[in-house]
């Protein structure tokens, strides 16, 4: 009876979910997404409409 | 376990492999080869860079003025490109193959790529060198428009970027194959996870350089009539900046490394140590704002958010790796059997082997000096201060001298008995290096800001502008700081050249590491294992870490707001 329910148990406990915080860093590619979205979009992209929006001299 | 080359599988392909006898890894001999390739590399770029460097501190040392102007704005262009650009990355490389091939038990995806990544990074490191010696590149490692180099400086910077984008891309090919090939459970270790890091933000970095350089040559060429300097400005220091962050994660890596393999360390908390280096990821490379917080083009919204709000929580992450690096030491000399009293764990540290020492000086004035100045420049209205004054230079000297550099000397001290497998030749001379080199580069660090914190400027071959329409002389302690710099530059030179004698000593003289072998710098038992899996030491009785973090808030604070009191007292409001 035993033996039956440390079967039952072992898979279940295997399919316990990895928290979603894990996968995320466990995630390369994810990360690279991020890693670049996010200087791209609040540095980069951000900065260079700066200096487009700067009127020419007249 | 023997030291010895066997031919074996690594994930169920065929490969080259050895065995360590000390860590227990396997060792894939291509990994191993380039890793080598890479190491020697930076070493060069490195002799040649601090030469340079040495020639810039003297010439800066008022009494001395070595240089001629021509000169100094020629040696200092190549003193930024060889150390701050071709010696780092080059052992950041070598530190991707490690991280990835090694501490993973994998095979290195693609060396033949990995090879190609070399030899274009070594043509564009030495093709820049030759664009800067030739007299007609001397427009120092920022190369702002309007000044213009020669082509070939801008095709050898680019050369050198694509091939260590190859590099990186081996490095996340070389995660995927050893995930498939399932050569480690779990998740990869902490080591790996700044690697990872690194990795991520030298896809950024790469892609920045390559937005602004390709332009920039077309605009030396002719083909291109203009370049907008502020535009530019932008988009470099994308680059310029967040290369420097690469650093940041290869040397808290490597900070993490070496405790493990020196004294078993674990970390305290790996989600509290990957949720730093996913601070790292999502927001430092933002800081490159802080260059251009003086800019009257772009909006205060742009600079606050990018510094101020972004910056900071990156600074988060550094604080919370300034705690659990030595956290994780004190816990784990604790169980080494040092637990008396509140510091008998860091009195019995393995302060005489150099990788140790150095990653500990590193640790430490990389937090009390490059971190700390650093968050005072990216506070726009302190920035002001010092913006464009000797205090910028003090500033990554702090981090990139005395921290990135001093860890990666620090790591090389385990890479040539480990990878090089030789014995490390005088070892005296080893052991008091990093003091040397430590010490000298605090000194050219505290020093330069001091000057800068007095108004001495950043990049003048003439800090008295002698022949200025309006004239300005910094004061006489700012000159007292000049020669001190130059003091410890001397220093910090006579601890790099230690250093070089030391590693090509080994390499070429060294006694081959076979089987049964003991090293004179050992290892902890339990090290290999601490590196390369994933798992958790936790806990809170770290009465002595408490009081050294303790300390360094202290200095924080009052540094920060001595800061706002001189800034107060410069700008009066009535």
């Amino acid at each position: 009876m035993s033996d039956t329910q440390s079967e039952e148990t072992g898979p279940a406990e295997r399919q316990e979910p990895i928290p979603m915080m894990q996968r995320i860093l466990d995630s390369p590619f994810l990360l690279l997404f991020l890693g670049v979205v996010v200087p791209t979009v609040l540095y980069t992209i951000w900065g260079v409409m700066e200096v487009a929006s700067i009127p020419l001299a007249q | 376990m023997t030291a010895e080359t066997a031919v074996g599988t690594i994930g169920g392909r065929a490969a080259k492999f050895r065995t360590c006898q000390f860590t227990g890894l396997k060792v894939d001999t291509a990994a191993q080869t380039l890793i080598k390739v890479n190491a020697v590399a930076a070493v060069i770029f490195l002799l040649l860079g601090g030469v340079m460097g040495l020639l810039v501190a003297l010439t800066r040392w008022p009494a001395v003025h070595l240089l001629p102007a021509e000169l100094f704005y020629l040696v200092l262009t190549g003193h930024g490109a060889n150390v701050l650009l071709f010696w780092i990355i080059f052992f950041e490389v070598a530190v991707l193959y490690f991280a990835s091939a090694i501490l993973l038990n994998s095979r290195l995806a693609t060396p033949k790529l990995a090879w190609l990544a070399f030899l274009l990074m070594v043509a564009g490191a030495v093709l820049a060198n030759v664009a800067v010696l030739r007299g007609e590149s001397s427009v120092m490692f920022t190369s702002y428009p309007p000044l213009m180099a020669e082509p070939i400086f801008y095709l050898s910077l680019i050369l050198f970027a694509v091939g260590t984008l190859i590099a990186v891309g081996i490095f996340f090919a070389t995660l995927v194959i050893a995930k498939e090939e399932g050569t480690y459970e779990g998740s990869i270790p902490l080591v790996t996870f700044g690697a990872l890091t690194a990795a991520i933000i030298a896809v950024f970095t790469l892609a920045s350089g390559a937005i602004i350089l390709i332009p920039t040559l077309l605009w030396s060429v002719g083909l291109i009539s203009n370049i907008d300097p502020l535009l530019y400005k932008v988009v470099w220091w994308g680059m310029g900046h967040s290369s420097q962050q690469i650093n940041v994660s290869a040397h808290v890596a490597i900070w993490y490394m070496i405790a493990a393999l020196l004294v078993g360390a674990k970390p305290l908390s790996e989600k509290v140590s990957r949720t730093a280096f996913l601070m790292y990821i999502l927001f430092l490379q933002l800081a490159s704002a802080h260059h251009l917080l003086a800019e009257p083009g772009l909006d205060p919204s742009w600079k606050i958010v990018n510094t101020s709000y972004m910056m900071y929580l990156a600074v988060v992450g550094s604080m919370v790796h300034g705690l659990t690096v030595p956290g994780s030491i004190e816990a784990a000399q604790r169980r080494n059997g040092f637990d008396k009293g509140m510091f008998e764990w860091l009195r019995k540290a393995p302060w005489g082997h150099p990788a140790f020492s150095g990653m500990f000086l590193s640790l430490v004035m990389f937090g009390f000096i490059g971190g700390i100045s650093g968050v005072v420049l990216g506070t726009e209205q302190l920035n002001v201060l010092m913006h464009n004054t000797l205090y910028v230079p003090g500033h990554f000297h702090g981090t990139v001298v005395a921290g990135t550099t001093l860890a990666f000397m620090a790591a090389t001290y385990l890479v040539l008995p480990l990878i090089f497998q030789r014995e490390i030749v005088w070892p005296t001379l080893a052991k008091w290096q990093p003091y040397l080199f430590g010490i000298g580069a605090g000194m050219i660090s505290l020093f330069m800001m001091g000057a800068g914190t007095l108004g001495m400027p950043r990049r003048h071959w003439d800090i008295t502008f002698s022949d200025a329409v309006i004239g300005y002389e910094p004061s006489a302690g700012a000159f007292l700081m000049m020669g001190l710099n130059g003091i410890g530059a001397l220093l910090a030179s006579v601890g790099g050249a230690v250093f070089i004698l030391v590693v090509v000593g080994t390499v070429l003289f060294g006694k081959k590491v076979q089987s049964g072998h003991q090293l004179t710098f050992p290892l902890h038992a339990g090290g290999g294992k601490a590196a390369s899996e994933y798992g958790s030491h936790a806990t809170t009785k770290l009465p002595g870490t408490a009081v050294l973090v303790a300390i360094f808030f202290v200095s924080f604070v009052l540094y920060y707001f001595i800061n706002w009191k001189y800034l107060s007292e410069l700008w009066l409001f009535r």
